[in-house]
């Protein structure tokens, strides 16, 4: 089978749509979970505290981070290669036809948005939960405040969204994700060759609602805990 | 109905390929709007052979969009701005009076400038060579009719065959990738009965050779759709990606 | 006097061929190694023809002028191929495919190669099917045909309208597989300024580097000439802008004989000229008459309306349109040979019944078809010839009629070749429309595709061998022998006097003025006067040429005027020696109508007692007019007769 995956152009580009996949079917997991935050925040702290350092929920938090990092690794390498092949000189005029998606020319760019943003996410509330329980189970000493509201999920949504920068850095953030997700959608299946002129459009669609929902799932939980904090 | 325009053209001179270009600005009034482009750069060329200055370079043969020789980048698009064409297909009525026209070859790794506005384009030639044939020698064929295909199956592979090899797909993409052209070929030989014994080797032969001429890899912003002359459709990017990625797990 | 022998083989019709192929000499896959073939051109009859030679084992050198042996013009031909199927079932034979094309041709091809065209005709089909050519199909899944003019069965097969683009990208596959296997070497951007003749034989070729512009040499025991048409010589015409006819030329003055220059064919339907500046003429295949039809207006003031933009062409009433070809030719009607259809417009436009603005135009309408069959129907079978119309003409063809008019498209003459297809001069072979074999005086449509596949898969890689059998025992030689040098030589003193003119006017000015002579001239109605005033002018454009021409740039550097200005100097050339073989030809026979023969309805009058023979011109130096050698053509198998399209 040798290394087509590093070695040809398609190989890497199934890396990518397969991490990508991964991802999406990370984020629709995330998405839903949070939902469970607006019905009822105790229910939503039994969900962290089952997600908590356990073996099972670290196995899949290092594949997933795996997932991100190889995704990431790869963005960079396909960009330099790219690039590399457009060669030395650059078109003076260029135009995109109008059939081109803005979103599929600037995959790198909402990438990297998409990654600052999900920096900052990890030390919001992955710092602060996961990661406290993980340091205390290998002995590290942790404050016991910081320990006792490791599980509690809640009252981190709670804390982050009623500060106003904060929701709009995520609602960019998650703008981001929205085109990142448009294009990646039907792109990852259109890699894997799960396309044809018939699917095209219907990828590109069935794409465009399931990115717009995801997004707006993660939006309403931020957008209603902070009208929460203004109103109570 | 018939009229003419002043135009403006900024033309990127080359000596040769080693040489470094830049843009010259040329003016040309009363061009008549049923001129074709070429004809327009004919008009150019011969106002600069009286001035005794060198005519400018540039591919072009059949002058009816079917050869795939022409290749100029225009105002931002391959084979200028109008749709479903070659650029010698394009004719002036779609530029105003007093545009300037912005005209470049073809600028990709894989496929370097010889002089002016030409290019050269053998790297497509020698991903056809890696496998883009059925592997079968003259004569001692069944007959033609030996083996029936569905209509709308020989009506796709022509859709893809109609590919005239010119480069704009690679041209117009941001990645430099050529996967239009190579998954045209492959598409057109792997629907088609004659060519199906042989498809998983041509699809792997023919994307190793298109990597290993420099060419990038495709991010599917369809841009090489939108500009292909012949209007192939990237679904048979799809196939071709199905294609090779069978191929690869069988082995 | 010079005889000439088209060593034809004994035996019936029908048998020449198999007769041929039993008894000719064969050379042994070892030697085949050892032996080294020119091929030189990539079109239909090219490629198929290196990559034959190349399967078979043969060393081989493929030359293309263009950046890539796909582009060769072939790859424009619109409409379809011919063959001998009968799969419609409407009685086609092969027999009737040779008569057919007999007929087409006006009584002046060679029966025995058009009988072996048409009996190898269907093995292309087979071929190319073979390739993965995405012929039309029919629902059932088996391959669709349509008609096309000069006959009453449907025996073309077809790729949308882009069959000649789909028969030489197969060829153009078998060609690159072979290059892959190293059996063919490919030079691209490369174009051949002469050939070599060492004892007699030609064994190589100089040829420049266009990119570079150095000239080289290049050895082979045997040269194949498949560099296609002159019909450049008219400036205007539907070829490509880089087809010439230099290679004809070179080889005619090294003493190939140059047979029926004056056979040029005016191919009907084409996108009428619009301005001085035009460029080339635009093609609309013939498969359009399968349902376009053709007129004008049957009353002088509308068409005088017409073209003053007064009236539009939708506007005229069903009565008041001259359907002329259906009037005159009610058997054939629209289908009409393709020389019959070009000269009854020109009787229409010459009569003042023309359209566009310039009056040299006529109609082929859809809408009779649109509302019988469907617009879906008719953009499936023509879209893309609809679009090219529209895209270069700006206006709708299925709401308007296409304006179409007469242009020169393909020429039935050329070097002459034995049905070997070797020239007079040994090891030199032409095949493809660069030789002059099998289409007479007149090409029907979809019948150069099949004949330059036919020379090119099945005829040449056969007949090659009887020649090379004998010359299995010559080494490869060194291109430094005197001949090779010599040959150089003059190309380089023939570049070096064209540089150094450095006269006035650009190539094109004095191409487009011979274009105006032949086509005024030597074009589609030819008289004594007319020929006369051609050989006169074109002597007065030589001069003009050689003594006043300016050629910007390195002459040995890539320098794209400087190739035109060598084709040109041997169109000049072409174009005399078109209008002295008009002259000798005092008959009409299809594509060459003299005025002066005509028939009371004005068709072409042949005189068989006289002219039933090829013309072969031998060239005897620059101040002489060259030898006329005449290949008298005997008919065997068919009764000529008068053609008849009517009943």
């Amino acid at each position: 089978m040798n290394l087509f995956i590093v070695n040809s152009s398609i190989g890497r580009k199934l890396v990518m749509s397969i991490t990508g996949i991964c991802l999406i079917l990370f984020l629709t997991f995330h998405m839903s979970m949070n939902l469970v935050a607006l019905i009822s925040p105790k229910g939503y702290n039994l969900v962290c505290e089952f997600l908590g350092a356990n073996w099972y929920a670290l196995v899949a938090t290092i594949f997933l981070a795996l997932g991100f990092i190889i995704h990431m690794a790869y963005a960079f390498l396909l960009f330099l290669q790219n690039k590399k092949a457009r060669g030395n000189n650059a078109y003076a005029v260029s135009a995109k036809p109008k059939e081109v998606e803005w979103a599929s020319q600037n995959m790198l760019v909402l990438g990297i948005v998409v990654a600052a943003f999900l920096l900052l996410h990890l030390y919001n509330f992955w710092a602060k939960m996961q990661l406290v329980e993980l340091m205390h189970q290998l002995g590290v000493n942790v404050c016991g405040d910081a320990l006792s509201k490791s599980a509690d999920g809640a009252y981190h949504i709670a804390a982050t969204f009623q500060d106003p920068i904060y929701v709009i850095l995520y609602l960019v953030g998650l703008g981001a994700l929205w085109f990142h997700l448009t294009h990646g959608f039907w792109s990852a299946l259109q890699t894997i060759g799960f396309n044809n002129q018939l699917w095209f459009n219907r990828w590109k669609c069935i794409g465009t609602i399931y990115a717009t929902i995801i997004v707006f799932g993660f939006a309403i939980v931020a957008i209603a805990y902070f009208v929460k904090s203004v109103c109570c | 109905m018939e009229k003419s325009i002043n135009i403006t053209l900024k033309v990127w001179r080359q000596k040769d390929a080693k040489a470094k270009g830049a843009f010259e600005t040329y003016k040309l009034d009363g061009i008549s709007t049923d001129t074709s482009f070429l004809e327009m750069l004919d008009i150019l060329n011969e106002k600069l052979i009286t001035e005794r200055k060198e005519p400018i370079a540039f591919d072009h043969d059949c002058r009816e969009g079917i050869c795939g020789m022409c290749s100029l980048y225009i105002n931002g698009h391959p084979h200028g701005p109008d749709e479903d064409v070659t650029t010698c297909q394009l004719h002036m009525r779609k530029f105003k009076d007093g545009e300037t026209i912005t005209v470049e070859p073809w600028r990709l790794a894989a496929f370097p400038v010889i002089k002016d506005l030409m290019v050269n384009r053998n790297a497509y030639d020698q991903i056809i060579q890696a496998g883009g044939y059925v592997s079968i020698n003259t004569g001692g064929v069944p007959d033609a009719n030996a083996i029936a295909i569905p209509k709308p199956i020989a009506d796709e592979a022509m859709d893809a065959a109609a590919c005239i090899g010119c480069g704009a797909c690679a041209a117009a993409c941001k990645n430099g990738s050529a996967m239009l052209f190579v998954s045209a070929k492959v598409s057109q030989l792997a629907l088609l009965p004659q060519g199906k014994i042989e498809a998983a080797a041509r699809a792997k032969a023919m994307v190793a050779k298109m990597d290993e001429l420099g060419f990038g890899n495709c991010t599917n912003t369809r841009a090489c759709e939108a500009e292909c002359p012949k209007s192939i459709s990237i679904s048979h990017i799809a196939r071709l990606n199905r294609e090779f990625l069978c191929a690869k797990i069988k082995d | 006097m010079t005889t000439i022998d088209a060593k034809i083989p004994k035996g019936p019709l029908a048998e020449k061929w198999k007769e041929y192929k039993a008894h000719q000499k064969l050379v042994n896959p070892s030697n085949k190694r050892r032996l080294d073939i020119i091929v030189v051109g990539t079109g239909l009859a090219g490629a198929s023809a290196a990559a034959s030679l190349g399967e078979m084992g043969f060393n081989v050198l493929n030359f293309c002028i263009q950046d890539s042996p796909r582009r060769a013009h072939s790859i424009a031909a619109q409409g379809g191929i011919n063959a001998a199927k009968n799969y419609p079932n409407d009685g086609d034979s092969v027999y009737r495919l040779f008569y057919d094309t007999i007929k087409g041709g006006d009584y002046r091809a060679r029966e025995a190669n058009v009988y072996r065209l048409a009996e190898v005709s269907n093995s292309i089909i087979d071929q190319c099917v073979a390739q993965g050519v995405p012929f039309a199909r029919e629902y059932g899944g088996l391959l669709d045909n349509r008609s096309f003019g000069g006959a009453q069965v449907s025996r073309t097969f077809y790729a949308k309208g882009q069959t000649g683009q789909q028969l030489l990208l197969g060829a153009y596959s078998a060609l690159s597989r072979q290059i892959k296997k190293g059996s063919v070497k490919m030079y691209s951007r490369y174009e051949m300024l002469d050939v070599v003749i060492i004892e007699g034989r030609a064994r190589g070729i100089i040829a420049r580097n266009l990119v570079t512009g150095k000239i080289e040499r290049f050895f082979a025991h045997a040269v194949v000439i498949g560099t296609g048409g002159y019909g450049n010589a008219f400036f205007l015409s539907t070829n490509a802008m880089a087809s010439n006819g230099s290679v004809a030329v070179q080889v005619y003055k090294k003493g190939a004989y140059f047979a029926n220059p004056c056979y040029a064919q005016i191919h009907p339907t084409c996108i009428p000229v619009h301005g001085e500046f035009q460029s080339k003429l635009t093609l609309m295949s013939e498969s359009l008459r399968n349902d376009g039809r053709i007129w004008v207006p049957k009353k002088k003031e509308d068409a005088e309306a017409i073209r003053a933009g007064k009236l539009k062409p939708t506007q005229i009433k069903e009565d008041d349109r001259d359907y002329y070809l259906e009037r005159r030719y009610p058997a054939f009607g629209n289908l009409v040979p393709r020389d019959v259809a070009s000269r009854a417009a020109k009787e229409r436009c010459d009569a003042g019944f023309g359209v566009n603005a310039t009056g040299l135009a006529v109609y082929l309408d859809f809408s009779e078809a649109i509302n019988r069959l469907g617009k879906d129907v008719v953009a499936a079978k023509y879209g893309n010839l609809f679009q090219m119309y529209e895209k270069i003409v700006d206006e709708n063809p299925y709401e308007t009629p296409m304006m179409i008019y007469p242009a020169i498209h393909y020429t039935m003459g050329g070097i002459w070749v034995d049905y070997e297809l070797q020239t007079s001069i040994p090891g030199l072979f032409a095949i493809g429309e660069a030789n002059f074999s099998d289409h007479g005086a007149n090409r029907l449509g979809a019948s150069a595709l099949m004949q330059g596949l036919a020379d090119g898969y099945f005829v040449l890689p056969y007949t090659i061998q009887n020649y090379l059998a004998d010359q299995i025992r010559v080494p490869r030689l060194s291109t430094d022998a005197p001949e090779f040098v010599a040959a150089e030589k003059e190309v380089n003193d023939k570049v070096k006097k064209l540089m150094s003119v450095q006269g006035k006017r650009s190539v094109d000015s004095i191409h487009k003025e011979l274009g105006h002579v032949m086509w005024e001239c030597v074009g589609m109605g030819r008289t004594k006067e007319t020929l006369e005033k051609a050989l006169a002018r074109i002597k007065e454009i030589r001069k003009e040429f050689w003594s006043n021409v300016y050629i910007p740039g390195d002459g040995s550097l890539m320098n794209n005027e400087l190739e035109k200005a060598l084709r040109v100097a041997d169109f000049i050339e072409i174009g005399n020696l078109m209008a002295l073989d008009g002259l000798n030809r005092e008959e009409s026979c299809g594509g060459h109508f003299r005025e002066e023969y005509q028939t009371e309805e004005g068709e072409a009058l042949r005189k068989d007692d006289k002219f039933s023979y090829a013309s072969c011109w031998k060239y005897a130096g620059e101040e002489s007019d060259p030898e006329l050698i005449k290949e008298v053509l005997d008919y065997e198998f068919i009764v000529r007769q008068q053609r008849n399209y009517k009943s």
